[in-house]
């Protein structure tokens, strides 16, 4: 596993250097079939639980030694309905572009489109801690600390456009960093794990945040909710594609951020030592790196990267910081990095995923009743599936071999 | 992760589909049968879920009442797991052709600004925030009144002369309720000639008071009231949700001593568990409201502008005594009853600034 610094051949442009060397191109190929199979297996299961959930299905479920069909009928109509809405609310739907708007065509990818923004930021972010050997469970309180920032300098500073905007988002990225920093800097000073640091830090953001919310100056007047101040226009990320639709342009932070992480990783110096700590920390030690340095410094970066997930959250989705500004995305963020594989081109796609899933579970929710937390199911289980592909292969009589996702990526639990 | 419970339910379901054996239900048995137009009514509820033991469960408590006795009246709710869904849930339900959205929660009131401006021929209802605009009916709750009785109710009550209000968090919608209590106190010395003392909360200082930052830790609850229980006092009035039910296990460890007004909902019911040491409930009556803003909708008329619920539409009020039917003075529930007319008639003047205006 430690092939970049074994193997003077395996330069930087090796897309997957903590894979062997051996087996690289099968690998690769049978990745990427492993997850289109989880994705597959996880949309089967899920279907199934479509179909246990649905009213109609239950009932007829109680007559089923009489009458069986019905049951399958019953079912087969609650999956068709709601995958059909899960494709609407992502894709396209024919019922609002039947209006002949701009909104109407494009709102289901729009709305894709702002899901999946932060979630690339917040995969990045984890991803590249991966890379270096480090798990970032603190995509939560960095996400809070990146909102907190950009919002308080959105609302509170008053500043021409453009220069707003930039102060705004450099803010947030520099709360971010500060928040990964932290656990960056106990992890290289003083060897504390950075699990544990970054559990416990999530905490004192989001208590930091609830306090915050109940401060004026912060919070909006007439204080009559825990909600914060609205950013000025002058700091919000301008929409992409026009007023009607919420994409903005917090999608080009985020495509600039995976450019950037894909530099940083393969074209770099700095990529090269994160990657060779990631790998082997006492070889990298013995090849006169500095592996404190390397920890703070991927954490700082890792940090700034959740945070400008927050940024787009406060600049961009929403203009009021709440109690749950983090939407789930810090964890979330875990998940994308893992089917990315850690690697920007794998998390950008991971993220539209997610992110699609997301969108389409609210069209879901709303016109067939199914509890948008199936999306968080299949979404799991996609996951699990890849992190075990030993199960996909069992179930497709796959022979290759290769190992799961974990094993490449939890040498942080012991770093 | 947190919605593991619905995994539960699943699971459940598995075990009921298995078990199911029975005959068809007749296709025809639930035929309208009274006529009159129908109403799609679809609630977006703030996050938490359905089962929140708090504003959600009651304001789809309400909708579903109005259901029960108006089948024309079409109800679902889709529910929010982050501020994100917000704006995609109140889109959704609008294009989705309902003849109303309910958005539960002051937290949307932007996004339902925001959307009611650019739908300007469709319906909502905005529940504990003001109304934005012609077709935005908006629900708020004047609780001030209602922590007023409270307080009073309290007062007569105690034997040591020292009565407890603590909240979750220092925002306006907690310290309404905890300045209409200290009100109470204060009017009820006033009247009565006595000094009984409020700790943990004084409405001219709005700054401090005692706050447990939490509306879900138990244990913080507990020992903010055990506290309170040395300090003298004896009867407490939480209002920090499931923070307040510490209240109820410090009561209970009491032995008596202590006692218990419950808030938002009737306590007895909500958390049976500390039944004993509940005096009453100083109530929100969301599901009420919200049933009759349905009801009016079905009938053909959609409200306008902004209801405010108060002592005199019982929005906000006491829950009835339960097991302290027989402890209250009989003399004490006169007094209320006069105390509730002069707030309703405004010869007592409540002067919370935390007030919907």
């Amino acid at each position: 596993m430690s092939a970049p610094l074994t193997d003077p051949a395996a330069t930087p442009q090796a897309a997957a250097p903590v894979a062997p060397d051996a087996g690289k191109g099968r690998f690769a190929a049978n990745s990427v079939v492993v997850t289109l199979l989880a994705f597959v297996v996880a949309l089967v299961i899920g279907a199934i639980l479509i179909a246990i959930a649905d009213p109609a299905t239950q009932d007829a479920s109680k007559y089923f030694f009489q009458y069986p069909w019905d049951t399958f009928t019953d079912a087969g109509k609650a999956i068709g309905n709601g995958y059909l809405a899960l494709f609407e609310g992502a894709i396209f739907n024919p019922n609002t572009a039947s209006n002949g708007t701009l909104a109407g065509y494009l709102g289901p990818i729009s709305e894709t489109l702002v899901n999946a923004t932060p979630l690339i930021l917040g995969g990045l972010s984890v991803g590249l801690a991966f890379r270096a050997g480090l798990f970032n469970i603190g995509g939560q309180g960095q996400v809070v600390m990146g909102a907190v920032f950009a919002g308080y300098v959105g609302f509170h500073w008053h500043m021409p456009v453009v220069i707003h905007l930039v102060a705004a988002v450099v803010a947030g990225a520099i709360g971010g960093a500060l928040w990964g920093g932290i656990a960056g800097f106990l992890k290289a000073r003083t060897g504390a794990h950075e699990v544990i640091t970054t559990i416990m830090l999530n905490y004192v953001a989001i208590y930091l945040l609830g306090y915050l919310l109940s401060v004026k100056g912060f919070q909006a007047p007439p204080y009559g909710q825990a909600i914060s101040n609205t950013v000025e226009h002058n700091a919000t990320l301008p929409p992409l594609l026009g007023d009607s639709l919420r994409v903005h342009s917090g999608l080009i932070l985020a495509l600039l951020a995976a450019v950037f992480v894909w530099w940083l990783l393969s074209r770099s110096t700095l990529g090269f030592r994160l990657k060779a700590v990631g790998a082997n920390q006492f070889a990298a030690r013995t090849a006169g790196m500095s592996v404190e340095r390397s920890y703070l410094t991927v954490m700082l970066i890792a940090g700034a990267l959740a945070g400008l997930a927050g940024v787009t959250q406060i600049l961009g989705t929403n203009t009021q910081i709440t109690g749950d500004i983090d939407a789930g995305i810090g964890f979330d963020a875990i998940t994308v990095a893992l089917l990315g594989r850690a690697n920007p081109g794998g998390m950008v796609l991971a993220g539209l995923l997610f992110g699609a899933l997301h969108a389409g579970g609210t069209q879901m929710q709303s016109s067939t009743g199914t509890p948008i937390d199936l999306v968080q199911v299949i979404q799991s289980l996609i996951v699990l599936f890849i992190a075990a592909p030993a199960v996909i292969r069992a179930i497709f009589r796959l022979r290759t071999s290769g190992e799961g996702v974990g094993q490449q990526l939890a040498k942080g639990w012991n770093g | 992760m947190r919605h593991s419970m619905k995994t539960v339910a699943a699971v459940g379901a598995i075990a009921l589909l298995a078990a199911g054996c029975g005959k068809p239900a007749s296709s025809n048995d639930n035929t309208t049968n009274s006529s009159g137009k129908k109403l799609t009514a679809c609630m977006v509820l703030d996050t938490g879920g359905v089962d929140d033991h708090s504003f959600n469960e009651a304001s789809w408590a309400g909708l579903q009442a109005a259901n029960r006795a108006n089948p024309n009246i079409k109800i679902s709710y889709v529910a929010s797991n982050s501020q994100n869904d917000y704006t995609p849930n109140l889109t959704a339900e609008t294009n989705k052709g309902c003849d109303t959205v309910i958005a539960v929660g002051g937290l949307m009131a932007t996004a339902v600004a925001k959307i009611a401006k650019a739908n300007p021929n469709q319906k909502y209802a905005e529940i504990d925030a003001p109304s934005s605009g012609a077709n935005v009916y908006g629900l708020q709750y004047n609780t001030a009144q209602g922590g007023f009785l409270g307080g009073y109710l309290a007062a007569g009550m105690t034997k040591t002369g020292k009565v407890a209000t603590f909240g979750g968090l220092n925002i306006p919608p907690v310290t309404i309720y905890m300045d209409g209590f200290w009100e109470g106190v204060q009017y009820y010395n006033q009247q009565n000639g006595k000094s009984v003392k409020v700790l943990g909360w004084d409405e001219t200082n709005q700054k401090a008071g005692t706050f447990a930052q939490s509306f879900v830790d138990l244990n913080k609850g507990k020992q903010i009231s055990q506290a309170f229980i040395q300090q003298g006092a004896d009867i407490i009035f939480p209002v920090a949700g499931g923070t307040g039910l510490g209240a109820g296990a410090a009561a209970q460890a009491s032995g008596g001593k202590a006692n218990v007004i419950w808030v938002d909902t009737d306590g007895v019911v909500s958390a049976p568990q500390y039944a004993k040491y509940f005096i009453t409930s100083v109530t929100k009556n969301l599901s009420d409201s919200v049933t009759e803003y349905v009801n009016k909708a079905a009938a053909g008329t959609f409200p306008t502008g902004n209801y405010i619920g108060d002592l005199s539409n019982d929005g906000t009020g006491l829950a009835p005594y339960h097991e302290f039917e027989s402890t209250v003075p009989a003399d004490l529930t006169t007094q209320l009853a006069k105390v509730k007319a002069d707030i309703i008639s405004g010869a007592i003047k409540i002067s919370s600034p935390s007030q919907p205006k």
